[in-house]
């Protein structure tokens, strides 16, 4: 996950190196002695066989090491100086020979979560229509590849807490959640360990469900006004969105797109004697009233 | 010799034409030239009259147009000026005169009626503006009686607006990466058809926003040919209104010239919607909507502005469909003047001839611009 791109030129010619000394590095491979598995980040030491002076090169992804080492002793390295996980290559070259080796760095314990929670609006009651991806990371940025437990969890004002615990695969783990019957922020957590990612969720109110006008005269006009439009959940729909009032009389037609305040919508419109209002919002229709003379 | 020849009549056609083009000028050239009225006895005819007054309105010489009219008693300079540029910042104000037209509708030897259009050009595209002026004679010049439209007066009151709008906080550049953003409003096409026009094909529709959040919207299309190679892509640029609010929908019209339906084989519809700040209101009313029928087939009404505010351009878009309520043709007309609260501005859109047969209903849906408030 890191780059390091300062040390790229120095891997390219080590690499070479590697490249040149590696039927003879293969044939003296057993003479050093290195550890299997390493977790990023920790202390380790490195044996050779042999004495006299070596240099010591540690090559991995994005990372490279040099020591000048006594053969026949111990070579320590403290925390923090392998930190990137990968594959590494472990070579002794000394005046005469050279000793070789490989060995794996593992991802550290989980110390971050990189969460994404799809999508950040949705509207109720909708199942499966919220997303989690998580993946787990340790401090130095390495995925972490071992299964992990993690643990969703939403819950919010809205609806009851949902709580899923999924085990991650390669470093990622995912699940699917309903949005609550009832709008409001939920708060989207995923959890491994101590450690914890958060996202807010809204959950807003869906399509307007039995939409419903009133009308009353206003001096010489007509004050058409919705009922509170709700959705079928009985959420109030946001103010803001917009409701059509349509007037049609003798062939001719007024209309209003008014937007919702405080839950209704309100519009002026003529009062022509027998005509016909209508209300509509997006594609769903409301009820009918007559006014006047028919 | 025969080059000689023809430097001399090439010098004489020069002069020749010169001469012609002083004595005889065509409007635009005196338009352009600034001072080409005063070259010509103007006034001399009803026609020159209302020549010469296009002319000075033109090169915005309000000055000069104003001295020139007969019945300046009957109002003011400014108010001459403000019958043609508008009162509030307008398509108007910052419109130039195109071209001008005249036609004479009756005349005696006093009087005459001349009918002008002023088309004038604005970054949305033309509009014509038509008077019927009468030209009257006095001694031996003739002078044009303006036909004033003054502007209402909204009288100075408060209006009360609960006034509704949505701010969006974007995601910053400091946030980790998988940090989530604003999600984009959901918007739907809910009908879609490409007719085959005598100047190309035409893409109609009409798009929904779905969502609770208002919307900055686009449409593109592109023409698919049998091997699935891209003919054409276009967007719907003007025929649309780009600010969607919560369960708004807006028609859309996207043209492509001189291309057959027979070359295609599928439409590829690509709408998109950006989540922007804005207000929900002004609120407009569309009163009187009327479908005339043809011939000069159009589709009238009335803009009536409720809220507090000046609109200042205001862009009406009128969805046709047939009996069986299908989408047939989309029309559209940006209006010069501001709008005024409670002030009613007409609109009128053409509708094809061709078209016009099939329109049972229509919908009408105002877009609005305000300066100095987020739309």
């Amino acid at each position: 996950m890191k780059r390091r791109f300062s040390f790229s030129m120095v891997g390219l010619l080590v690499g070479g190196l590697l490249l040149a000394a590696m039927p003879v590095a293969l044939a003296q491979s057993g003479s050093l002695r290195l550890p299997k598995t390493v977790e990023a980040g920790s202390a380790f030491s490195i044996e050779s066989t042999g004495s006299g002076e070596a240099v010591l090169y540690i090559v991995g992804p994005g990372q490279v090491l040099k020591r000048k080492i006594r053969l026949g002793e111990a070579t320590f390295f403290a925390p923090g100086d392998l930190h990137n996980a990968g594959h590494y290559l472990a070579v002794i070259v000394a005046d005469s020979s050279t000793q070789n080796g490989a060995f794996d760095v593992t991802a550290h314990e989980p110390a971050a979560l990189s969460f994404l929670a799809k999508p950040s609006r949705v509207a109720v009651d909708l199942r499966d229509g919220i997303s989690g991806v998580v993946y787990v990371f340790d401090t130095f940025q390495n995925l972490v590849l071992a299964p992990t437990q993690v643990s969703f969890q939403l819950s919010g004002a809205a609806g009851a807490e949902q709580t899923r615990t999924v085990l991650s695969r390669n470093g990622v783990a995912w699940t699917k959640m309903n949005s609550a019957a009832k709008e409001g922020s939920g708060q989207f957590a995923a959890q491994v360990g101590s450690v914890t990612a958060e996202r807010v969720i809204q959950q807003v109110p869906g399509d307007p469900c039995g939409l419903r006008i009133s009308a009353r005269p206003s001096g010489q006009r007509l004050t058409v006004q919705t009922d509170p439009v709700r959705d079928c959940s009985g959420n109030l729909v946001p103010d803001g969105t917009v409701v059509t009032f349509t007037e049609t009389y003798n062939g001719g037609e007024s209309t209003v797109d008014a937007p919702l305040k405080q839950g209704v919508a309100r519009a002026d419109l003529p009062a022509y004697s027998g005509v016909t209002i209508s209300v509509a919002t997006g594609v769903v229709l409301g009820n009918e009233i007559h006014w006047g003379k028919q | 010799m025969t080059g000689r020849l023809l430097a001399i009549f090439i010098a004489a056609a020069t002069v020749v034409l010169i001469a012609a083009g002083t004595l005889w000028p065509v409007p635009s050239a005196v338009a352009m030239a600034g001072s080409g009225s005063s070259l010509m006895s103007s006034s001399s005819s009803p026609q020159a009259a209302v020549e010469d007054l296009a002319g000075e309105i033109g090169r915005q010489d309000w000055t000069k147009a104003y001295a020139g009219l007969a019945n300046k008693n009957e109002f003011t300079e400014s108010e001459f000026v403000r019958d043609l540029t508008g009162t509030y910042p307008s398509l108007r104000t910052y419109a130039t005169l195109d071209s001008s037209d005249l036609r004479p509708l009756h005349a005696s030897a006093d009087e005459a009626q001349i009918q002008l259009k002023l088309r004038w050009s604005t970054v949305v595209g033309t509009f014509l503006d038509t008077r019927t002026l009468q030209v009257v004679r006095s001694d031996d010049r003739w002078a044009v009686s303006w036909p004033i439209v003054k502007e209402p007066r909204v009288p100075p009151q408060v209006i009360p607006v609960n006034y509704l709008r949505w701010d969006v906080i974007y995601r910053g550049p400091a946030d980790d990466w998988g940090a989530q953003d604003v999600e984009a409003p959901h918007v739907r096409i809910v009908d879609m058809h490409p007719v085959d026009r005598s100047d190309g094909v035409v893409i109609m529709g009409e798009l929904l926003n779905e969502d609770v959040v208002p919307a900055f919207v686009t449409v593109k299309a592109t023409l698919l040919a049998k091997d699935g190679s891209a003919i054409a892509s276009e967007d719907s640029f003007d025929k649309i209104s780009h600010v969607l609010l919560p369960k708004q929908v807006t028609p859309f019209l996207i043209a492509f010239h001189d291309l057959a339906l027979s070359q295609v084989d599928s439409v590829h519809m690509d709408p998109s919607a950006t989540l922007i700040a804005a207000s929900a209101d002004p609120v407009i009313e569309i009163e009187d909507q009327r479908l005339n029928a043809a011939p000069g087939a159009s589709f009238t009404g009335k803009l009536i502005n409720q809220s507090g505010q000046v609109v200042n351009v205001a862009h009406v878009l009128g969805t046709f469909y047939d009996k069986n309520g299908q989408l047939v043709w989309v029309a559209d007309q940006f209006i010069d003047r501001a709008l005024l609260p409670q002030t009613p501005v007409s609109f009128a859109m053409a509708i094809p001839a061709d078209i016009a047969g099939k329109v049972s209903s229509e919908r009408a849906i105002a877009a609005t611009y305000s300066s100095g408030r987020p739309q």
